[in-house]
């Protein structure tokens, strides 16, 4: 006869409610665990889904995502000649926000490098890639985006032919892939006041020198769009993707192209490593700080659970002693109950976990491994948090039930 | 623990001594009394409040250990002064029953789960345990409530049940401290009379701690104290 089991049929209604206490406990020590998988998978599911076996970016920066990086975007005919690279093209990112539909709009713009690149390698939901250059874009289903939506950025307004799950950027925010073109048009979108001013600069520059003086043509043409004049530096992109050829060694392509003084060269392993260093390190330490704590104080719930349902006993265990049970019928009883305490609770925030983890604003991956994980901290507190009652109880004379 | 000899006594104490505290504090609760029961002999012990009478059963019951004398059950000597000379949880399991003025039954575990575990802790297989149990039952005409828990019970079935399970493993020495205390006179007869029955069939010596003047008859032997110290021995009646 299991003596705890009897116990718990007896208080079924007081041990569900603490149980269900428990289990709300351990989903936010899972929930913590699962956060960090999150930030995890959303750090580096772009550099992964890329799938670039180098990162070119500006000479001395640690790439797009870890600081801001320039680069011309003329460098990727450079590297195209390159023996060895199959494939080179431009990347853009940045964060934006501005107001759509009444509410602030967050989103992580990604440029792809049309004609080459319409997008064909992101997983869709729904839709489907860039069909032309201009003018489109996919959206992630986390910005709360529809197919056919028009989206007004800049000066121009982008229709949303594609629809992602689950892809964000390191900090969150939800990923719309643009072409390259588009993607800094809505970085470096200027209004026309702007322009003209700037336009009027130029040319009152360019007249106070003697060429422009001398030169009323070349007046003029200072006075023009930026894109019209050859002396303006060609636009900068964030970083330039290489794709080595089947069977060749990236390791020697890096080797060619870090001896350029202008640019740095990452392996994807280097990038996603820069990425979890920097972006997520910190977090990750926040995270388990804080899981250790919630651990803890589980741990000292339980422990006074446990204790209280020891008191409880005690005149019972005291009866059970003066019949003469051995001890081990009195430690098995109370560590049964914590181990049964623990396990239901597991299932319970296992359980909603399941239905709420969805629910948070950013992505809770609940892998195996926590899982696992989970399970031998439940054991370990259930154990530890037992040692409190299991003194109480040993320590029960048995001439106690006399009283 | 080699079996006791079949022509020993159920309990024999002598000497028994209980001081508590010291010096200016100190408490005599039982002087130098000697009590001996042979198998299958009733005896009621009696006095007022404060006479060593719970004492005297607690250091049987081997849970209050007397400060000197020596104390032999069923022909093993298992104290000497403060002093084990057996396993104490041990013997009592396998020698003692106690039945108390409440019936202290684990008010989480049915009828028969209340004897069943008596059992169990003997080492008896759960199956064994529980049919034995069941039987305990049957013979105390409580079986028909074996499933209820103590809450369902009257205090007459609960008290029932506490005998029970105090003779589930065929004890030596069975201990009552005022066990009808909280019955009515015709229930409280009928436990008293079931502890002369359990006595005289089952050979187990039973000493009873009780107020109760109307059942004294029941009793083979009657043992007065008063002051910690025991004052007379008498047939009843």
């Amino acid at each position: 006869m299991n003596l705890a089991a009897q116990d718990i049929r007896h208080n079924v209604g007081r041990f569900v409610l603490t149980a269900v206490g428990i289990g709300l406990l351990l989903m936010l020590v899972l929930g913590m665990g699962g956060i960090y998988q999150g930030l995890v998978f959303e750090a580096t599911q772009l550099v992964d889904d890329v799938g670039a076996d180098l990162w070119v970016v500006q000479k001395n920066t640690r790439g797009p995502f870890a600081e801001v990086s320039r680069i011309p975007a003329n460098v990727e005919y450079r590297l195209a000649a390159v023996p060895g690279v199959q494939r080179a093209q431009s990347f853009v990112a940045h964060t934006i926000q501005r107001e759509y539909r009444g509410k602030p709009f967050r989103m992580f713009v990604q440029g792809l490098d049309w004609p080459e690149d319409n997008g064909q390698w992101l997983k869709l939901a729904a839709g489907r890639p860039l069909a032309q250059g201009h003018y489109e874009m996919i959206a992630d289903q986390v910005l709360g985006l529809e197919l056919g939506d028009q989206i007004p950025l800049g000066k121009d307004v982008f229709t949303v032919v594609g629809l992602t799950k689950g892809m964000a950027s390191s900090s969150g925010d939800g990923m719309a892939f643009f072409t390259v073109r588009d993607a800094l048009a809505v970085q470096f979108d200027v209004v026309g006041e702007s322009a003209r001013l700037e336009r009027e600069a130029r040319r009152s520059r360019a007249g106070s020198q003697d060429f422009g003086r001398v030169q009323p043509e070349l007046l003029e043409r200072a006075g023009g769009p930026s894109s019209t004049l050859p002396a303006l530096a060609t636009p900068l992109v964030s970083a330039i993707l290489v794709k080595v050829a089947p069977g060749v060694d990236a390791a020697s392509v890096s080797a060619t192209v870090s001896a350029w003084p202008d640019v740095t060269v990452y392996t994807h392993e280097g990038q996603r490593q820069l990425l979890l260093r920097g972006n997520v390190d910190r977090a990750r330490r926040q995270l388990g700080l804080f899981r250790v704590i919630l651990v803890i104080v589980s741990t000292i719930i339980m422990a006074l659970i446990i204790y209280t349902l020891t008191l409880d006993k005690t005149h019972d265990i005291a009866m059970l002693k003066l019949m003469g049970a051995r001890n081990r019928v009195i430690v098995g009883l109370i560590l049964q109950q914590a181990l049964l305490l623990g396990a239901l609770g597991y299932g319970i925030a296992y359980y909603i976990g399941q239905w709420l983890y969805p629910l948070f604003p950013r992505r809770v991956m609940i892998t195996a491994d926590d899982l696992w994980i989970l399970a031998g901290i439940v054991v370990a507190i259930s154990s530890l948090a037992s040692l409190l009652g299991i003194a109480k109880a040993l320590r029960v004379e048995p001439n106690k039930v006399l009283s | 623990m080699n079996p006791p000899p079949d022509n020993a006594p159920s309990v024999e104490a002598t000497g028994l001594t209980k001081v508590y505290g010291s010096g200016d504090t100190e408490v005599v609760a039982m002087k130098d009394v000697s009590l001996r029961v042979e198998r299958g002999e009733v005896v009621a012990l009696l006095g007022p409040s404060g006479a060593g009478k719970s004492t005297l059963l607690t250091a049987l019951g081997l849970v209050n250990p007397p400060t000197s004398g020596r104390i032999t059950i069923g022909g093993v000597p298992v104290m000497d002064g403060e002093r084990a000379l057996v396993n104490l949880a041990a013997f009592r399991r396998q020698h003692l029953g106690f039945v108390f003025q409440k019936a202290n039954l684990i008010p989480f575990l049915n009828a028969v789960q209340n004897v069943q575990v008596a059992l169990e802790i003997n080492d008896v297989l759960p199956r064994a345990a529980r049919k034995r149990a069941l039987e305990l039952l049957e013979y105390f005409e409580v079986a028909d409530r074996a499933h209820h828990l103590p809450d369902a019970l009257s205090g007459g079935q609960q008290q029932r049940v506490a005998v029970a399970r105090a003779l589930a493993n065929h004890p030596s020495l069975i201990l009552a401290d005022e066990p009808t205390a909280a019955l009515d006179s015709a229930r409280g007869r009928q436990v008293m009379e079931l502890f002369r029955k359990v006595a005289h069939e089952r050979g187990a010596g039973v000493i009873v701690v009780t107020h109760d003047q109307r059942a004294l008859d029941v009793f083979d032997r009657v043992v007065e104290m008063e002051d910690g110290k025991v004052r007379a021995g008498h047939k009843p009646g």
